[in-house]
C-alpha cells in the first residue's frame, strides 16, 4: 500500500527529495516511530522539534539507515534506500549527517577528516581533494587549524569540521542531528551560523534542534515531534505564535519561558 | 662456559630454530587473527559464527593435542607432505590466532561507535571502516596484549621440539642426552628465551610509544 503511493510520488520526479511513507520503529516494546509520513523538498530547511524521547533523532538516523525501520518506505531523490552493502554506501555519500557528539575521527587531522570521503569513496585525485577541503574548512571558519587534530580543537570548532566534512561530499541533503547540544553556550551561534548560511546557500536540510531561534530564522518548515508520532507540521511564524495542538502549546510554554 | 663454546653450532642452530618458528607463526597468527577479528565484528552472519567456531575450537585447547593433529592426522587427511616445521607454524598460529583474534576484538570494541557512524554516514564501505577508521584506533589499545601473546607465543613453541622440529628445547634434549650438565645447559637455554622475550617486549614498548604520539 504505502510502496504503491511512493512509487507514483517518484514517478513524476517532483521537487520531493526525501520521502518517508508509513515508517514505524520499535526499540524493543516502547514504539518510537508511529506511522510517518513526511516529505521534503528539495531546497526546504525543515527543523524537528519536541520533547526528548519524542523520537526525532531517530528520525533523522533512519534517513541514511544508521537505523532500520520495520515497516513504511523511505526514498532519497526517488530511489528508495537499499540493504546494507555498497548501494547503501553510495546513496549514504549523498547524505550528508553532522552528530551531536561531532564524531570527528580521532587519529586524523583536520585537513584528514575532510579529505577522506572525497578519496576514498568519491575516488577524488589527492590534490583536488586537499584544495576543496582547505576551501570547505576556510568557509566554515576553521582554515588555520587544518594540521590539528580533533581533540586540539574547540567544541564547536569541531563541529564546523564535522559540518565541512559532510559538505565535501557534495551531499544532496544534509541532516543533522542535535548539532548544537554538546556545546558550550558561547560555541553554538558560530555552528549555527555556518548551519544559516547553508541554508540561505539554498541547501536541503533536515535539522533535529532545540534552538528554537534558528527554527524561527532559518527553517521553512517546523515539524513538532511527540510520543513518535508528528502532531505539527507548520511554518515557523505560525507554530511559534499560534500552535495548534495542545501538546505543542504545553511544550513551548516550558521552553519559552526560561 | 664450555657447554656453551663446545657445543655452540648445536646452540646457534636451536636459537635460530626458535627465532624462525616464532616469526613465521606470529606472521600467521596476527594475519589470521585480525581476518578472524573482522569476521566476528562483519555484518555477515556465517562469517561471525566461522569466526566463533574458529575461537571456541582453538583457543585453550591444549597445544600439545594440535601438534599431535598436525602431526598425525593432517598428513593423512591432506597428504600435502608439509614438513614438521611447516606443520609446527601451523599448529602455532591458529592456536595463537584465536588469542590474537580477541585482543584484536577487545580493541575495536574500545573505539566509540559513533567513530563508525560517521564513517558508515560518508559512504565508506565495511572493509573500508575497518581498515582506515576503526583498527588503527584500536591498535594502540590491542599492542600491550599482542605483545604478551607473541612472547607466550615464544615460550609455547618449544612443544614443537618434541615434534622433531629443530629449535631450543629439542637442543636442550639433544644435550642433556649426551650427559653434559643440566644446570648449566638450561641457564644457557634460558639466557637464549630471554633473549629473543626481551627483544619482542622492546619492540612492542616502541609500538606502543610510537602509536601514543601519533594523535
Amino acid at each position: 500500500m504505502t510502496e504503491v503511493s511512493v512509487t507514483k510520488d517518484a514517478a513524476p520526479a517532483t521537487d520531493d527529495l526525501v520521502v518517508l511513507g508509513g515508517v514505524n520503529k520499535h526499540f524493543g516494546a516502547l514504539h518510537v516511530l508511529q506511522d510517518i509520513d513526511l516529505t521534503i523538498t528539495r531546497g526546504e530547511v525543515v527543523v524537528v522539534i519536541g520533547p526528548s524521547g519524542s523520537g526525532k533523532s531517530t528520525l533523522c538516523r533512519t534517513i541514511n539507515r544508521l537505523e532500520t525501520i520495520d515497516s513504511g518506505s523511505i526514498t532519497v531523490d526517488g530511489k528508495p534506500l537499499p540493504q546494507e552493502g555498497r548501494e547503501l554506501a553510495r546513496l549514504r555519500a549523498d547524505v550528508g549527517m553532522v552528530f551531536q557528539s561531532f564524531n570527528l575521527f580521532a587519529h586524523k587531522t583536520v585537513l584528514q577528516n575532510v579529505m577522506l570521503g572525497q578519496v576514498k569513496v568519491r575516488k577524488t585525485d589527492k590534490k583536488a581533494a586537499e584544495d576543496r577541503s582547505r576551501q570547505l574548512l576556510d568557509r566554515v571558519g576553521v582554515g588555520v587549524q587544518a594540521d590539528k587534530y580533533p581533540a586540539q580543537l574547540s567544541g564547536g570548532q569541531q563541529q564546523r569540521v564535522a559540518i565541512a566534512r559532510a559538505l565535501a561530499m557534495d551531499p544532496k541533503v544534509m541532516l543533522f542531528d542535535e548539532p548544537t547540544s554538546a556545546l558550550d553556550p558561547e560555541m553554538i551561534n558560530e555552528v549555527l551560523e555556518v548551519m544559516q548560511q547553508l541554508a540561505r546557500d539554498g541547501m536541503t536540510m533536515i535539522v533535529v534542534t532545540h534552538e528554537m531561534g534558528f527554527a524561527r530564522s532559518a527553517a521553512n518548515r517546523v515539524v513538532f515531534m511527540a510520543d513518535g508520532r508528528i502532531v505539527e507540521e507548520a511554518t515557523p511564524e505560525q507554530f511559534f505564535s499560534n500552535p495548534r495542538s495542545d501538546r505543542a502549546k504545553d511544550f513551548l510554554s516550558k521552553i519559552l519561558h526560561h | 662456559m664450555n657447554v656453551l663454546v663446545d657445543n655452540f653450532a648445536l646452540f646457534r642452530q636451536g636459537f635460530f630454530g626458535t627465532l624462525s618458528l616464532t616469526g613465521a607463526s606470529a606472521v600467521l597468527a596476527l594475519l589470521l587473527g585480525v581476518l578472524i577479528a573482522a569476521f566476528r565484528v562483519s555484518p555477515v552472519p556465517p562469517l561471525r559464527a566461522f569466526g566463533t567456531l574458529w575461537v571456541t575450537l582453538l583457543r585453550n585447547t591444549p597445544l600439545t593435542l594440535l601438534f599431535l593433529v598436525a602431526t598425525f592426522i593432517v598428513p593423512e587427511v591432506l597428504t600435502t607432505g608439509l614438513s614438521s616445521y611447516q606443520l609446527a607454524v601451523l599448529a602455532l598460529g591458529f592456536y595463537t590466532s584465536a588469542f590474537v583474534c580477541e585482543a584484536v576484538r577487545s580493541g575495536v570494541n574500545t573505539v566509540p561507535l559513533g567513530q563508525a557512524e560517521a564513517a558508515r554516514s560518508i559512504g565508506m564501505t565495511f572493509t573500508q571502516i575497518l581498515r582506515l577508521i576503526i583498527l588503527p584506533q584500536a591498535a594502540r589499545t590491542v599492542i600491550a596484549p599482542v605483545g604478551s601473546l607473541m612472547i607466550a607465543l615464544t615460550k609455547n613453541s618449544a612443544i614443537a621440539g618434541a615434534f622433531s622440529v629443530t629449535e631450543l628445547f629439542s637442543t636442550q634434549k639433544l644435550l642433556s642426552d649426551q650427559g653434559l650438565n643440566l644446570t648449566v645447559i638450561f641457564i644457557w637455554i634460558a639466557l637464549a628465551y630471554l633473549i629473543i622475550t626481551f627483544a619482542i617486549s622492546g619492540l612492542f614498548r616502541l609500538l606502543e610509544n610510537r602509536l601514543a604520539v601519533a594523535r
